[in-house]
């Protein structure tokens, strides 16, 4: 179904020191730095797939984006996307996938939800009653019954957010990327937006790549993760491997009213367990399940103090990108 | 093609929607032709002998040109194209399965065409009450109309070819700036919006009927009046279309250059 092989894509910046000196000097030589955005990058999804594409910023995750559905072209390496190469047959590619970039927005300010829809229809030359099943069937999937008559303007973000994915899939494309989809959504609009690209895809077959800074997002929709920084492509398998790898560092935070865990011996000596940060009635842990088992790690705790709240949170995205920084040294 | 009949008709249809405008700009229009005509007047009372064309025919040259305004002005840039190159969201016109030449080509039709229905018709109207010669006066015969309408019609998509280059430029620069002001000056001039073409001189115009300003406004509406008449107005047609087919292939060409390197503005 998607299929790239080696792409190689450079940018070439303009960049210079700060200050006048140097920018009057920059009016006769210019400097440029070459930005490697990806290297040889290859993966294959096949069709219904469901994945989730991570990085921190700059890791080349939109670049990615933007080669598969036909906006750039790279500068080397093949890509085929249902037989076809995106940049080269780009409107042909169109019709055929769904895309939603979180920070921009497809829908036509001033009119109502329902009217960019109807463009929609004609600029993918939907036959009427198509397009009328399509848009039913996506209007009771995502609740937008209420806030289709509304101007894109007036809209929430969360709302709007689930008209930008509704009107990436009019069409009923094959493919759907979404660039960071939940971006400064709040956690309630997360969890809605997560539902419906779930149900998309288990209802139409909808194959969907996303990407995402968000950890949950991935856990609620993604078996299998692509794991990219540098423009390289460190890791790609499944959620469950990928933690198993790199998340047997927990943080523990936990609030106390009486005793003193900070500088308590027994604590302080416990192996697995180290302290990150205190301040007065809180502190927080590094735990390394591998050595000290959470419950012990807790029990333990309990036991020295009197604990009025405890939390425990696994790797983050960002972690686990900085633990595989490490492993692969780059 | 459905496609692009959509864009038309939304474009039109929202540019309709600007009534205050469009008495605004119908008033504006009107001052500004009669302060031209009364211009040209004190010259033509000083020295009929040096004016180029007939008074009349002056006078429908400009109330066609104040009344065409939208559709013919050089300068009257669509900022929406302006604004989706500079923010980046240029992606999303990509990712529909459009061709984006014809897609922002039709856009400045609408866009143009909306403006002038409203403004036009009063101006036409008017102007041609005024009492001769300061009115506007009928075509010099049904041929003439004929062969306006088609140079009218080569003209217009002449000027948004014109505006394709401005727009596709914008994707090399990122800003409009300079450009704009750049376009602006060379074509208020050399299209003879500040000043009719026939009052130039000589030899300035005859390098200037060379070129595609030329034959943005200056033909169709001299053709209307008889000013070009005859065997001079094919050849004249001719190199019309001929500007038009090659500012048309050129924008093509160089947009789809501009899109191959295009690097989508803010991540």
């Amino acid at each position: 179904m998607i299929h790239l092989e080696g792409i190689c894509k450079t940018f070439r910046v303009a960049r210079r020191q700060a200050g006048f000196s140097q920018a009057v000097k920059a009016l006769f030589r210019r400097e440029y730095a070459l930005v490697h955005a990806l290297r040889d990058v290859s993966f294959s999804v096949s069709k219904g797939e469901m994945v989730g594409y991570i990085g921190p910023n700059g890791a080349g995750k939109s670049s990615t984006i933007k080669i598969m559905s036909g906006i750039l072209t790279p500068d080397r390496g093949k890509c085929q996307i249902n037989g076809l190469t995106p940049w080269e047959q780009r409107r042909r590619h169109a019709a055929s996938i769904g895309v939603v970039f979180g920070q921009r927005s497809q829908l036509w300010w001033d009119v109502p939800v329902a009217d960019s829809f109807l463009l929609l229809r004609d600029i993918y030359r939907m036959d009427k009653d198509t397009f009328k099943k399509s848009q039913d069937e996506l209007v009771t999937l995502f609740q937008l019954s209420e806030i289709i008559q509304t101007p894109a303007r007036q809209l929430s973000l969360g709302q709007r957010m689930r008209c930008e994915i509704a009107a990436s899939l009019l069409h009923r494309p094959e493919i759907l990327f979404l660039d960071e989809p939940t971006i400064g959504l709040d956690a309630v609009s997360k969890i809605a937006v997560r539902n419906f690209i779930k149900q998309i895809n288990k209802e139409r077959g909808t194959t969907v790549i996303l990407t995402t800074h968000d950890m949950q997002d991935i856990e609620a929709l993604t078996e299998r993760i692509i794991l990219i920084g540098k423009g390289r492509i460190l890791k790609d398998g499944s959620l469950a491997d990928l933690k198993k790898h790199c998340s047997s560092f927990k943080t523990l935070a936990v609030e106390y009213s009486e005793g003193d865990p900070v500088s308590d011996a027994y604590i302080a000596n416990l192996p697995g367990l180290s302290l990150q940060s205190a301040v007065a009635g809180r502190a927080v842990f590094t735990l390394d399940t591998q050595t000290l088992s959470v419950s012990s790690a807790v029990t333990a705790l309990s036991q020295r103090a009197e604990l009025t709240d405890l939390t425990i949170t696994g790797a983050t995205a960002e972690e686990m990108v900085v633990s595989l920084y490490k492993e692969y040294q780059i | 093609m459905k496609a692009y009949r959509a864009f038309f008709r939304i474009r039109f249809t929202a540019g309709l929607q600007y009534r205050a405008a469009a008495v605004a700009g119908i008033m504006t229009q009107f001052a500004w032709g009669f302060l031209s005509i009364l211009l040209f007047s004190a010259f033509y009372k000083a020295n009929p002998a040096a004016f180029p064309m007939e008074f009349s025919q002056l006078a429908s040259y400009i109330w066609l040109q104040q009344a065409l305004l939208a559709i013919f002005m050089p300068w009257y840039l669509d900022n929406e194209i302006f604004a989706l190159i500079q923010s980046g969201s240029l992606a999303y016109e990509l990712v529909r399965p459009l061709d984006v030449y014809n897609f922002w080509f039709v856009k400045n039709l609408a866009l143009r065409l909306s403006r002038a229905v409203l403004r036009s018709f009063p101006i036409l109207f008017v102007a041609a009450l005024l009492p001769a010669p300061y009115g506007l006066t009928a075509p010099s015969g049904i041929n003439a109309f004929l062969l306006f309408l088609g140079s009218a019609v080569l003209s217009f998509m002449l000027v948004v070819s014109f505006c394709m280059l401005v727009y596709i430029a914008t994707i090399y620069t990122m800003s409009p700036l300079g450009i704009r002001v750049a376009a602006l000056a060379a074509t208020e001039l050399l299209t003879g919006s500040i000043i009719p073409l026939p009052f130039f001189p000589d030899k300035v115009l005859a390098i200037v009927r060379l070129t595609p300003f030329a034959a943005m406004q200056d033909l169709p509406f001299r053709i209307y009046s008889g000013h070009v008449a005859g065997s001079e107005v094919w050849p004249a047609l001719a190199l019309q279309a001929f500007w038009l087919v090659l500012l048309f292939l050129l924008g093509r060409a160089w947009l789809a250059k501009g899109l191959r390197k295009v690097a989508i503005q803010g991540g």
